[in-house]
């Protein structure tokens, strides 16, 4: 199931992740990105019949503890490294219209 | 003093021999000198540095709680937290974060009176093989100026290479650990996923990030490790079980004890020098009386292409908090709203690689694929999973390649990112299983240093370090020194 990945789509998942890209950088990415999907396809050949995924680590298990209140970081230390704050709150533009 | 180990520079502090100022103060120097050219260091803490110094010394003057690290200078990879002192995963989005809180790693070495130098070199979030992909100028093998010291962990291995450290701190996701403590001449450990705790690590695999520690030889990275892994309360995936005291059981003969050999791990496309000094590491054991046998891990093949898919996956959600709102690079110019400065923020802030590997995560995760490669690429983890513990049936540790060739040339494969990837061929399969693994250097190729790896048992790290300091102490591979 080789597939290329067109500028089209490297701009809709660029998008996907928040990313501003020019159609340069769509037309680079997109010979790049076929390249590497088509080498993945490797995977294809791997018999993976009756083989459930590895979705949990070879140490998982739930983890409890009492919740407690404890000191965290302040308000002010936390704002420190905000680029934009007001009034002891992070400030940001317009997230929702119409509200 | 630069070049000595912990050990011995501990002998040397305890005895009031030399202090801890003085010792850090002969680091700072070397630095100055020295890392013009190599350009390990993207932050160097002076006089934080000084500060611990002086209470490391008074620790010492008082016999308060002095440990083997007491006084003893490090440098730690700039992905993992420092309170106060500049943290930036050598990235542009962080260019200027100052963490408001150390990570665990960074608490332990504080309470074990180490002393921190800088932050190293990487790629930018662990993402390269090269410590070229860095928002900073490139880090140099001290082997040859003109080479890659590798990655992601490049700065800390070029810098414990070059005496700019007496230990350092890297982290490993697929190999960033092993891989430039190959290509530098120097030993480090991959620890057990969950050994080490990742509080306070900046992620980029949440399910594969490994901190373990570069330093002279096994015995040394087996006193770091002692000190900095063990359960944390803030990382529920670290281990609840207790951590051994590694050193105390480091000198047990391996007469008898069972070496296999991947034989997918010797395969066409190894540089011939790279191979002969790696089959001269399984005669030396042979010698130490270890029985040598060939194991398969049929899987093997597919470890890259499944390291990189979960890579992409993990990265791509785990890179979506750099959004330039709470801390970081922001660029809002005539932005009309929130996702325009996300959008903005992101494209000046990520290195291409970075960004290619987001986009290539969110397509593996998104709708009509995630079958075929997400979902397929954690159904052949459970095989490459089983390969180890079948492997580990009949043996007590393997013996691997840690890269097909020595330190390439600077610039020689940053045109092409899956040229780059296939150079991870050895070590990425190891942190999909979770299973710990030695970097340990043994010969050399055309002047530059060839490495090999150990891998153990989950949690048996104990043995991995008996292997390895039985080895170094039959060899001098590793007192080697960069003409530098």
């Amino acid at each position: 199931m080789t597939q290329t990945i067109d500028t089209q789509t490297v701009k809709h998942i660029a998008n996907l992740v928040r990313l501003g890209i020019s159609e340069e950088e769509a037309q680079t990415f997109s010979g790049q990105f076929s390249s590497i999907i088509d080498y993945f396809n490797l995977l294809n050949e791997a018999d993976t019949e009756n083989v459930p995924p590895a979705s949990d680590l070879a140490n998982a298990e739930n983890v409890l503890r009492e919740d407690e209140v404890k000191p965290s970081m302040s308000r002010e230390e936390f704002l420190k490294n905000a680029p934009n704050s007001e009034g002891g709150y992070v400030k940001v533009l317009t997230v929702l219209e119409g509200q | 003093m630069n070049h000595l180990t912990i050990q011995e520079l501990r002998q040397l502090l305890i005895t009031k021999q030399i202090s801890s100022v003085e010792l850090t103060r002969a680091t700072l120097q070397r630095i100055r000198e020295a890392d013009a050219k190599v350009q390990s260091y993207v932050t160097v803490t002076d006089e934080l540095a000084l500060e611990q110094a002086k209470r490391a010394d008074e620790r010492i003057a008082k016999n308060e709680n002095v440990t083997p690290l007491t006084g003893i200078p490090f440098a730690m990879k700039d992905c993992i937290s420092t309170r106060g002192v500049r943290t930036t995963c050598s990235s542009k989005i962080l260019e200027s974060y100052i963490p408001q809180y150390d990570a665990t790693v960074t608490n332990k070495l504080n309470d074990a009176g180490a002393v921190l130098v800088g932050k190293t070199n990487m790629d930018e979030f662990g993402m390269g093989s090269s410590t070229e992909n860095s928002a900073f100028p490139a880090t140099k093998n001290p082997w040859d100026l003109t080479r890659v010291p590798g990655g992601s962990s490049g700065g800390s291995a070029a810098a414990l290479s070059a005496n700019l450290a007496t230990f350092a701190i890297g982290e490993d996701t697929g190999g960033s650990v092993r891989q430039p403590a190959s290509f530098c001449g120097v030993t480090g450990i991959k620890p057990t996923y969950g050994r080490v705790s990742r509080y306070g690590l900046i992620s980029l695999v949440s399910s594969f990030d490994s901190i373990g520690p570069f330093a002279r030889d096994a015995y040394d990275c087996a006193t770091v490790l002692e000190h900095i892994a063990g359960h944390d309360e803030k990382d529920s995936t670290t281990y609840q079980s207790p951590v051994p005291n590694y050193t105390s059981t480091i000198n047990k003969p391996v007469k008898g004890m069972k070496l296999g050999i991947p034989k997918e791990y010797f395969v066409a496309g190894m540089d011939a020098g790279v191979e002969s000094a790696i089959q001269e590491a399984i005669r030396q054991y042979e010698k130490l009386g270890m029985e040598i046998h060939e194991v398969s891990l049929p899987h093997t093949k597919y470890g890259l292409p499944v390291y990189y898919l979960l890579l992409f996956a993990e990265a791509s959600s785990n890179l979506a908090r750099f959004d330039g709102t709470r801390f970081g690079l922001s660029v809002s110019e005539n932005a009309k709203d929130a996702i325009d400065i996300y959008l903005q923020t992101r494209r000046a802030g990520f290195g291409d690689e970075v960004k290619r590997r987001m986009m290539l995560g969110a397509y593996a995760l998104s709708a009509g694929y995630y079958d075929a490669y997400y979902l397929k690429a954690q159904k052949v983890r459970t095989l490459l999973r089983r390969d180890f513990e079948s492997a580990f049936a009949s043996c007590d540790v393997l013996l691997a390649p840690i890269s097909p060739t020595t330190a390439f040339k600077i610039g020689e494969k940053t045109d092409d990112p899956l040229e780059m990837y296939l150079s991870d061929i050895y070590t990425v399969a190891t942190n999909p299983a979770g299973v710990p693994a030695l970097a340990l250097p043994c010969g050399f190729s055309k002047d530059m240093p060839v490495g090999l790896q150990l891998i153990g048992k989950h949690l048996d790290e104990a043995t991995l370090f008996q292997v390895g300091h039985a080895y170094q102490q039959v060899t001098d591979w590793h007192k080697k020194l960069p003409p530098l």
